[in-house]
């Protein structure tokens, strides 16, 4: 890795912390609460690429395990790592180098319909995939129940499907940073 | 700088090394996955917080690292209740507030500086397939001295948004604080080839 990707790694990992300093918004009906800092994975793949996003998520879950409060409400340490939702944790890191993977492949003609569907995959079907099994596990419940229990945070992941997007598209016109793979 | 979640103290358990720690961690989370009776689970836990008295953490400490998974316990503890029996409530109960519990009590009792450095040792032998523990070293101390950097810049943008009456959408929060994120990344890195490390 040359320093300018440890940098990259870095950086993100940082902004995905920041994201979690934003005060979390309540969906109206469902009163789901709605956090920034989930973004930092979409926006870490889908910008940064595979490998890059992929380890900067890493580095940002090694600080929290560490005892850093950096998840949004000022969480952080073991607990929230291998509790209830850390299949969502360790998830994330795993949705962010899916995003990136994809994106990378269809970088050259990426447009709104490819990188959508790029960042939903990745950042709803892969963490949901993950998460819900964690959940199935720890609270001895089926997949299918632990599916329908997390099916109010998806018009949170909607909307953080739709920013990322536009993100990743206005800053590949800004800024690319993925190169032209396939 | 951010503060971590240790909370100071001179007990066996802030004594004892951090690596033996986790290890403990993993041990007792594999191990009440594994015990099918809620009442020896239920033992498990009450040692755990038995444990929180005598590493000097209050009852208000502890209710911290219980709360915000409370409400997940209630409603685990329903669907048990609807689908099985109350025993096999208290068992999926009692066995996360013991791995959550005992988890937290590792972390509050343990530097984070501690648990990084056996982190760094415990990367030594991965040397070969390609980590260098270094460079990880590098972007950990680079993520702790940027999150107060990339948060000034975040309010400086809300700022300028709320001035062009943008400060309600999140597209025209994110994009700039994304490429100034980057523009910053690029000089950061120039620095650091600058003073020859690598």
């Amino acid at each position: 890795m040359k320093t300018k990707d440890i940098v990259y790694v870095a950086l993100f990992a940082a902004l995905t912390a920041v994201l979690g300093l934003f005060p979390p918004i309540t969906l109206p009906v469902t009163g789901v609460p709605v956090t920034a800092q989930s973004l930092g994975p979409m926006l870490a793949g889908a910008i940064l690429g595979a490998r890059r996003g992929g380890l900067s998520i890493v580095l940002f879950l090694v600080l929290v395990a560490v005892g850093l409060p950096l998840l949004s409400g000022g969480r952080g340490g073991f607990g929230v790592m291998i509790g209830v939702t850390g299949g969502f944790m360790f998830g994330w890191a795993i949705s962010a180098f899916v995003i990136g993977l994809l994106i990378e492949k269809f970088w050259n003609r990426l447009n709104v319909l490819n990188a959508a569907l790029s960042i939903a995959f990745g950042g709803i079907v892969v963490l949901y995939a993950i998460g819900n099994a964690w959940v199935a596990v720890v609270a001895e419940i089926s997949y299918w129940q632990a599916t329908v229990g997390a099916a109010p945070f998806l018009i949170g992941d909607a909307i953080k499907v739709a920013i990322a997007t536009a993100a990743c598209l206005a800053v590949r016109r800004a800024y690319p940073l993925i190169s032209k793979a396939g | 700088m951010i503060a971590g979640l240790y909370i100071d103290g001179q007990s066996a358990l802030h004594r004892a090394a951090a690596g033996a720690k986790i290890l403990a961690m993993v041990a007792l989370g594999t191990g009440v996955f594994l015990i099918p009776d809620w009442p020896v689970v239920g033992f498990v836990l009450a040692t755990v917080l038995l444990l929180y008295p005598v590493s000097g953490l209050g009852p208000r400490i502890m209710w911290t690292q219980i709360k915000p998974i409370l409400w997940l316990l209630v409603i685990f503890f329903a669907v048990q209740l609807w689908l099985n029996d109350w025993q096999a409530g208290m068992l999926v109960v009692t066995r996360i507030a013991a791995i959550v519990m005992f988890a937290s009590l590792v972390t509050l009792t343990t530097k984070t500086s501690d648990l990084l450095a056996s982190l760094e040792r415990a990367m030594q032998p991965l040397r070969p397939i390609g980590v260098n523990p270094e460079k990880v070293s590098l972007a950990i101390s680079m993520v702790l001295r940027f999150i107060p950097v990339i948060s000034t810049v975040a309010s400086e943008i809300r700022d300028a948004q709320r001035a062009r009456g943008l400060d309600r959408s999140i597209v025209a929060m994110v994009v700039p604080l994304i490429i100034r994120t980057l523009k910053m990344a690029d000089d950061v890195a120039d620095a650091i080839d600058a003073r020859s490390f690598d």
